[in-house]
C-alpha cells in the first residue's frame, strides 16, 4: 500500500501497464519531458523512452486520429487532450471512427484507445477549462465512458481501460486531482467497467454522483443524517454502460432517486438516470426523480463561478425538498 | 519584399542588430523619431504592465495568466500599422494590440480577475475577444475578411496564433480559405519557440512556420518579431498587399518567450537557463533601447522616471479593477439567448428559492446550535 493522490494514482495505472504491455503508448500535448500540465505522466518519458511516451503537435482531431491507426495495427495508444474542453477538434475521429470501426468493419478491426481528459470546474480556469460534458459521450454509440472519483479507482478503472478492447473515454476530475489522499495497493489490481459502488448505505433516498461531486454529496448526506434522513450514496463510475442493476435495487429500496452532477441538466446523465429509475423502479417511487446538475448555461469565469457549483448546502436542500415531497 | 525574403530559402528579415545598429537601411521605415520613442514608451508600458500582472497573480489577486513578456515589438510594430477600422482577431498573448485597439488595461485584468466583462473590449472598435481554444479563431478572420471584401470595404483583419497553433486543422483551413477567396487578412504566427513545453522539432518538420503559406497559395515571411523596424515594415507591407490587394498574408515572427506559458506553468521543468540567457541578446525592448540612446533620444534617466509613472499608473488601474462590482446571478443567464428560455428561467427561479432557504436554514441552525 502507499498513499497516493488522483493524479499519482493515474500515473501508477500507466506505469504497469507500460511496464507489462509493449504495445501501450503514451502520447499527448506536453505529456513528455513535461509529464502534462498536471504532471500526470510525469517520469514516465525517462523510464519508456521517447517512443512510447511523448509530446505529439498540437492537434487533438490528429492526436486521437492516429490512435485509431495505432489500434488497428495492434497498438493500444493512451492519449491524453489536454483539457476535455479541447476534445472538440477530435470529435470528427471519435465519434466517426473510433466508435464505428468495430461495428463497420464486422469485428474486423477494433479501436482499443484510452483517451483521457481532465474535466469539471472549480478550479478558478479560464475560459473552456471547467465544463462537464460526459454527457456528450455517453450519447455516442461505441465508446464507454468512465469517471473515478477517488485514488483507488482511479488507478483500478484505468487499467481495465487501457485492457479494454473498446475505445474508453476517461474523463479525470481535475478539481480533486491532489484533495483526495488515500492507501492504494501498489501492485496491478482492475475493476471492471460498467459497475457502480454503493459508498454508504441509507433509507430515505438513493443519491447518485460521479466524480468531484461524490464528495459534495458525502458532505451534505452528514447534514441530513442531522435531520435524521440517511442516504444511499451510489458512485457510478462509469457513464457508459451504466449499471442500472445497483440503481434499481437501491431505489426500490429507498423510493427516492436524485442525481447529482455538474453538467448541464438537460440531456444529461441524470436525464438518463431518471429515465432507468422510471423503467425499473417506478412503482415503488414516492417522489419524482430529481437531477441536481448545472444550469444550461456556460460555465461562468471564476468571479461568477460559485453561482454555478452545486454546494453541500444546495444538495441538502434538494435532499429535504426530496423527502418532504 | 515577399520575394527576397522567401521562406523557402529560410530568410528573415531584420533591419536593426542586437546591439540598435540599422543593418538594413532599405527596409528602415519612414518613421519620425517621435514615433520611434512612442512606440518605444509603448512597449515599455506593455512590459511593465505585463510584469506587474504576472507579479498581482503571484500575490493570489488574480488568476492564471499568460504573460507577454518578450513578445512586445511584435504588438506594438503590429498596432502601428493597424487602421482604426480594421478588425483584429486576437488569440491570447497579444495584449499591446489590445490596448492600442482601445481596449483598456482593466478590461484585461477584469478578465484575469475571472470576469467575462473583461474579454469585452467594449471601446475598442473591430476586436473579437480573446480566444483560448488553439487556432480556431483564425476561420473567424478569414470570415470577417470576406465580410469587408464582399462589402467592398478596403479594410484589413490582423489574426493571430503561436506557433503551435500551427498544427491544429483549422490553422490549415482558415488559410486555405484566404487562399481560396482572396480575402484581406494578415494572418501572424508569434513563434515564441514553445508551446507551453513543446519545442519546433515536436511540432512541425517545415524549415519554418512562414513556408507553410507557400502550399496555401499565399504569401509568407519571416521576421526577427524582437526587431521592431523589421516587424513594422514587414506588417506594413502586408496591410498593403491585403487591404488593397486582397492578398492574405501568413507573417512568422521570431521571438521568445520570455515568461513561463502562463502563471500555472514552470518552464525550468523543460528549458534551461543558458538559453534564456542567450535570447536576453535580442530582447525587444533592450535592441530598440539601444537605437535610441545611440541616437540621444533616450536615457536610462528617463526610462526609470517613465517605468515609475508607468508603475504607479498601472497599480492605480488595477485598485480599480479590483474594486469591479459583484457577479450577479442573473449575469450567468442573460447573455445565453435572445429570449431566454423557459426553463432557463426556471433554473435561475429554483436558485434563487435555494438561496433564500439557505439564508433562512442556516440562521435557525446557528440558533439551535448557540442555545
Ligand atoms: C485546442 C486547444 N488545445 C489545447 C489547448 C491548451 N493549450 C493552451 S496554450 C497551448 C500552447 C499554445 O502554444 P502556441 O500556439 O505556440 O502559443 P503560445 O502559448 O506559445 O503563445 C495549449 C496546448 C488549447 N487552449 N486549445
Amino acid at each position: 500500500m502507499k498513499v497516493m493522490n488522483l493524479v499519482n494514482a493515474i500515473n501508477n495505472a500507466l506505469d504497469i501497464k507500460l511496464a507489462e504491455d509493449k504495445n501501450v503508448i503514451v502520447y499527448g500535448e506536453d505529456v513528455g519531458k513535461e509529464g502534462g500540465v498536471f504532471r500526470v505522466t510525469e517520469g514516465l518519458q525517462k523510464k519508456y523512452g521517447k517512443e512510447r511516451v511523448f509530446d505529439s503537435p498540437l492537434a487533438e482531431s490528429a492526436i486521437v486520429g492516429t490512435a485509431v491507426g495505432m489500434a488497428i495495427a495492434g497498438l493500444r495508444p493512451v492519449v491524453e487532450m489536454q483539457f476535455s474542453g479541447f476534445v472538440y477538434p477530435a470529435f470528427n475521429q471519435i465519434i466517426s471512427h473510433a466508435a464505428r470501426f468495430r461495428n463497420r468493419t464486422r469485428g474486423r478491426y477494433t479501436t482499443p484507445i484510452v483517451i483521457r481528459m481532465p474535466y469539471g470546474g472549480g478550479i478558478n480556469a479560464l475560459e473552456h477549462h471547467s465544463e462537464s460534458m460526459e454527457a456528450l459521450f455517453g450519447h455516442i454509440p461505441g465508446v464507454k465512458v468512465v469517471i473515478p472519483s477517488t485514488p483507488h479507482d482511479a488507478k483500478g478503472l484505468l487499467i481495465s481501460a487501457i485492457e479494454s478492447d473498446d475505445t474508453v473515454i476517461y474523463m479525470e476530475p481535475k478539481r480533486i486531482y491532489r484533495a483526495i489522499k488515500q492507501e492504494v495497493p501498489e501492485e496491478k489490481f482492475s475493476i471492471p467497467l460498467g459497475k457502480a459502488k454503493i459508498l454508504q448505505k441509507g433509507d430515505d433516498l438513493t443519491i447518485v454522483t460521479y466524480g468531484a461531486l461524490v464528495r459534495e454529496v458525502q458532505k451534505a448526506a452528514v447534514m441530513a443524517k442531522k435531520q435524521g434522513i440517511t442516504v444511499e450514496i451510489i458512485d457510478l463510475r462509469t457513464i457508459y454502460p451504466i449499471d442500472r442493476e445497483t440503481i434499481r435495487e437501491s431505489v426500490r429500496k429507498t423510493g427516492r432517486i436524485m442525481t447529482v452532477a455538474e453538467s448541464p441538466r438537460s440531456f444529461s446523465v441524470a436525464s438518463e438516470i431518471t429515465q432507468i429509475v422510471i423503467e425499473e423502479a417506478f412503482l415503488y417511487l414516492e417522489a419524482p426523480p430529481r437531477r441536481v446538475a448545472g444550469f444550461d448555461t456556460i460555465v461562468p469565469l471564476p468571479k461568477g463561478e460559485y453561482h454555478y457549483l452545486i454546494t453541500p448546502e444546495k444538495i441538502l436542500y434538494e435532499i429535504l425538498n426530496l423527502v418532504n415531497y | 519584399m515577399f520575394d527576397k525574403y522567401s521562406p523557402l530559402e529560410d530568410k528573415m528579415v531584420q533591419v536593426m542588430d542586437n546591439e540598435g545598429n540599422i543593418i538594413n537601411p532599405d527596409l528602415m521605415p519612414d518613421l519620425s523619431d517621435e514615433q520611434i520613442v512612442k512606440a518605444y514608451k509603448d512597449m515599455l508600458f506593455e512590459r511593465t504592465a505585463d510584469l506587474m500582472t504576472v507579479s498581482y497573480q503571484r500575490q493570489g489577486r488574480i488568476y492564471t495568466y499568460p504573460p507577454n513578456y518578450g513578445q512586445e515589438a511584435i504588438h506594438i510594430a503590429s498596432a502601428f500599422v493597424i487602421e482604426e477600422d480594421d478588425w483584429v482577431v486576437p488569440a491570447f498573448r497579444e495584449m499591446g494590440i489590445y490596448l492600442a485597439k482601445g481596449a483598456t488595461l482593466k478590461e484585461i485584468f477584469l478578465y484575469f480577475m475571472g470576469y467575462e466583462d473583461g474579454t469585452v473590449f467594449k471601446n475598442a472598435k473591430n476586436i473579437l475577444p480573446i480566444s483560448v481554444p488553439i487556432a480556431s479563431q483564425l476561420p473567424h478572420a478569414t470570415g470577417v475578411g470576406y465580410a469587408l471584401k464582399y462589402k467592398g470595404q478596403k479594410q484589413a483583419v490582423f489574426a493571430y496564433v503561436g506557433d503551435g497553433g500551427t498544427s491544429e486543422g483549422d490553422f490549415h483551413e482558415a488559410l486555405n480559405f484566404a487562399g481560396v477567396w482572396k480575402v484581406p487578412v494578415v494572418f501572424t504566427v508569434q513563434n515564441n519557440q514553445y508551446a507551453i513545453s513543446t519545442r519546433k522539432e515536436n511540432q512541425t518538420a517545415s524549415i519554418n512556420y512562414a513556408v507553410k503559406a507557400i502550399a496555401y497559395g499565399i504569401k509568407g515571411i519571416k521576421v526577427d518579431g524582437n526587431d521592431f523596424f523589421a516587424m513594422f515594415s514587414v506588417v506594413k507591407q502586408a496591410r498593403d498587399l491585403a487591404a488593397n490587394q486582397y492578398e492574405p498574408v501568413l507573417i512568422e515572427a521570431v521571438t521568445y518567450r520570455k515568461g513561463a506559458h502562463t502563471t500555472s506553468d514552470d518552464p525550468s521543468k523543460y528549458r534551461d537557463q543558458e538559453e534564456e540567457k542567450q535570447w536576453d541578446r535580442s530582447d525587444p525592448l533592450r535592441r530598440l533601447k539601444t537605437y535610441l540612446i545611440k541616437k540621444g533620444l533616450w536615457s536610462d534617466e528617463q526610462e526609470e522616471k517613465l517605468v515609475s509613472e508607468y508603475k504607479k499608473q498601472v497599480d492605480r488601474i488595477f485598485t480599480e479593477a479590483e474594486n469591479y462590482g459583484p457577479y450577479q446571478l442573473e449575469d450567468v443567464f442573460k447573455y445565453m439567448y435572445a429570449d431566454m428560455p423557459e426553463d432557463l428561467k426556471q433554473q435561475m427561479l429554483e436558485h434563487q428559492r435555494f438561496l433564500r432557504w439557505k439564508q433562512e436554514f442556516f440562521k435557525t441552525q446557528k440558533q439551535a446550535i448557540n442555545n
